[in-house]
């Protein structure tokens, strides 16, 4: 018995571990491209180094650790980590610019392949706020209202897509909506403002009924805490997700004022 | 002389706000309609603890509205502070019209939370074990008034 659980635990370390993984790997990579970027071209901005380093620690507290063994148990816990991992951490990191520095640490002519890349027809379709959006709540909707929710805590190969789908579709969607790196798609300020508005009530809808409906094997008591953890937690970072919108067409609008100014 | 140069000073930091009427208006009521919603959220839901975040008899309409408003709140909180400071930027700032769309938008939200979401919909009620005549009574007088005032606001300052 003692034996099993000892190999139940190993096995739980694992699936940690290959979650991680990649985080530690671009959270070095970043620095390595700091450390090359800098050598040719002015220095990297610190706080873009800080946000990455936050952006990092939140996933990676949300992935391995007490709280990411709490969340087995724990539906409030699996919430903050929900808030962490498809939230946090995707809006932190976005903030970090890692295209940016990525394409200035490699030479000119890979950069110009890559920008190339990054051009083509399946990035602008999947970074298009809708389709970002449905990647995203849409996944959480199907995640806490069908069975999925119960089968991922069983299947470990499920639980591990599953998490790098909630990180990956949250940085899509903060990276539709907010253009901190090049985008060579960009669309219009309204449009982001009305798509985004939608996708943020389809997360306070389904906060709620997580709420009036707990996903399986969820306790009531449980599940009322974890969607008000959804509910008000998610809208401090939807505050700043709508505040940096807003702002950068604050700043994108100046130039309309100063060339009615001199008409 | 100090006296005519602040005032020509002053004009002129408002020298557009015929040009920019209607928006001042519109940044009014988005304002106003996120003052509403802070407001509830901080008090009835958050001190008082009068309202309930989910009610069991709420209809699954009372949800999507609940949602759309509850973004909406903060959106339109933190566009119309932009849009404000654009006012300000553009010299296009109408301190009396702005005023009038904060009591129009505010009224107009109250209003349809005390009658839509509260009756309608029965997202939740403004208070529990209570007679809840008198409290809808108010709530929905208070929110003409605020709407009363607005449009007055918004008429004297039609050009």
């Amino acid at each position: 018995m003692h034996s099993h659980e000892a190999h139940t635990q190993n096995f739980y370390f694992i699936v940690q571990l290959i979650l991680v993984f990649p985080f530690i790997i671009s959270f070095i990579s970043y620095f390595v491209g700091v450390v090359l970027s800098n050598q040719h071209k002015k220095q990297w901005p610190y706080f873009r180094t800080l946000f990455w380093i936050l952006g990092h620690v939140c996933a990676m507290l949300s992935l391995i650790g007490p709280l990411a063994e709490l969340a087995h148990i724990n539906f409030s816990a699996h919430m903050v980590g929900h808030l962490l991992l498809g939230m946090l951490a995707p809006l932190l990191i976005a903030l970090s610019a890692p295209i940016t520095l990525f394409l200035r640490a490699i030479p000119v002519k890979m950069a110009r392949f890559i920008s190339c890349i990054l051009r083509n027809s399946y990035f602008r379709f999947v970074s298009n706020p809708i389709i970002a959006s449905i990647l995203n709540v849409g996944g959480l909707w199907l995640l806490y209202t069908t069975p999925l929710f119960n089968m991922m805590h069983e299947n470990s190969v499920l639980y591990i897509l599953i998490h790098f789908h909630i990180f990956l579709a949250g940085y899509l969607f903060t990276i539709s909506f907010i253009y901190i790196d090049p985008t060579p798609h960009q669309l219009s300020f309204v449009f982001r403002s009305i798509v985004l508005l939608v996708a943020l009530t389809a997360h306070s809808i389904l906060s709620k009924y997580i709420y009036a409906y707990p996903p399986s094997q969820v306790s009531a008591e449980q599940a009322e805490q974890g969607a008000m953890i959804m509910y008000y937690g998610g809208d401090l970072i939807e505050i700043a997700l709508v505040f940096i919108l807003f702002y950068q067409w604050f700043k994108r609008t100046r130039n309309t004022v100063f060339a009615k100014a001199i008409t | 002389m100090g006296i005519s140069n602040m005032y020509e000073e002053k004009n002129h930091k408002h020298e557009n706000r015929f040009q920019y009427g209607q928006r001042n208006m519109w940044t009014g009521i988005l304002f106003g309609f996120g003052v509403v919603a802070f407001i509830d959220e901080a008090i009835f839901h958050q001190l008082l603890h009068w309202h309930h975040f989910y009610d069991k008899s709420t209809a699954n309409i009372g949800l999507v509205s609940d949602g759309l408003f509850h973004a909406f709140s903060f959106f339109a909180t933190i566009g119309s502070s932009f849009l404000l400071a654009d006012l300000h930027r553009k010299h296009g700032f109408w301190l009396k019209r702005w005023l009038g769309g904060i009591f129009l938008g505010a009224g107009a939200f109250q209003l349809y939370d005390g009658i839509i979401q509260h009756k309608f919909m029965k997202l939740h009620q403004i208070r529990y074990n209570v007679d809840i005549v008198p409290y809808d009574i108010v709530w929905n007088v208070l929110a003409a008034i605020l709407i009363i005032i607005g449009i007055v606001l918004l008429f004297k300052t039609n050009q």
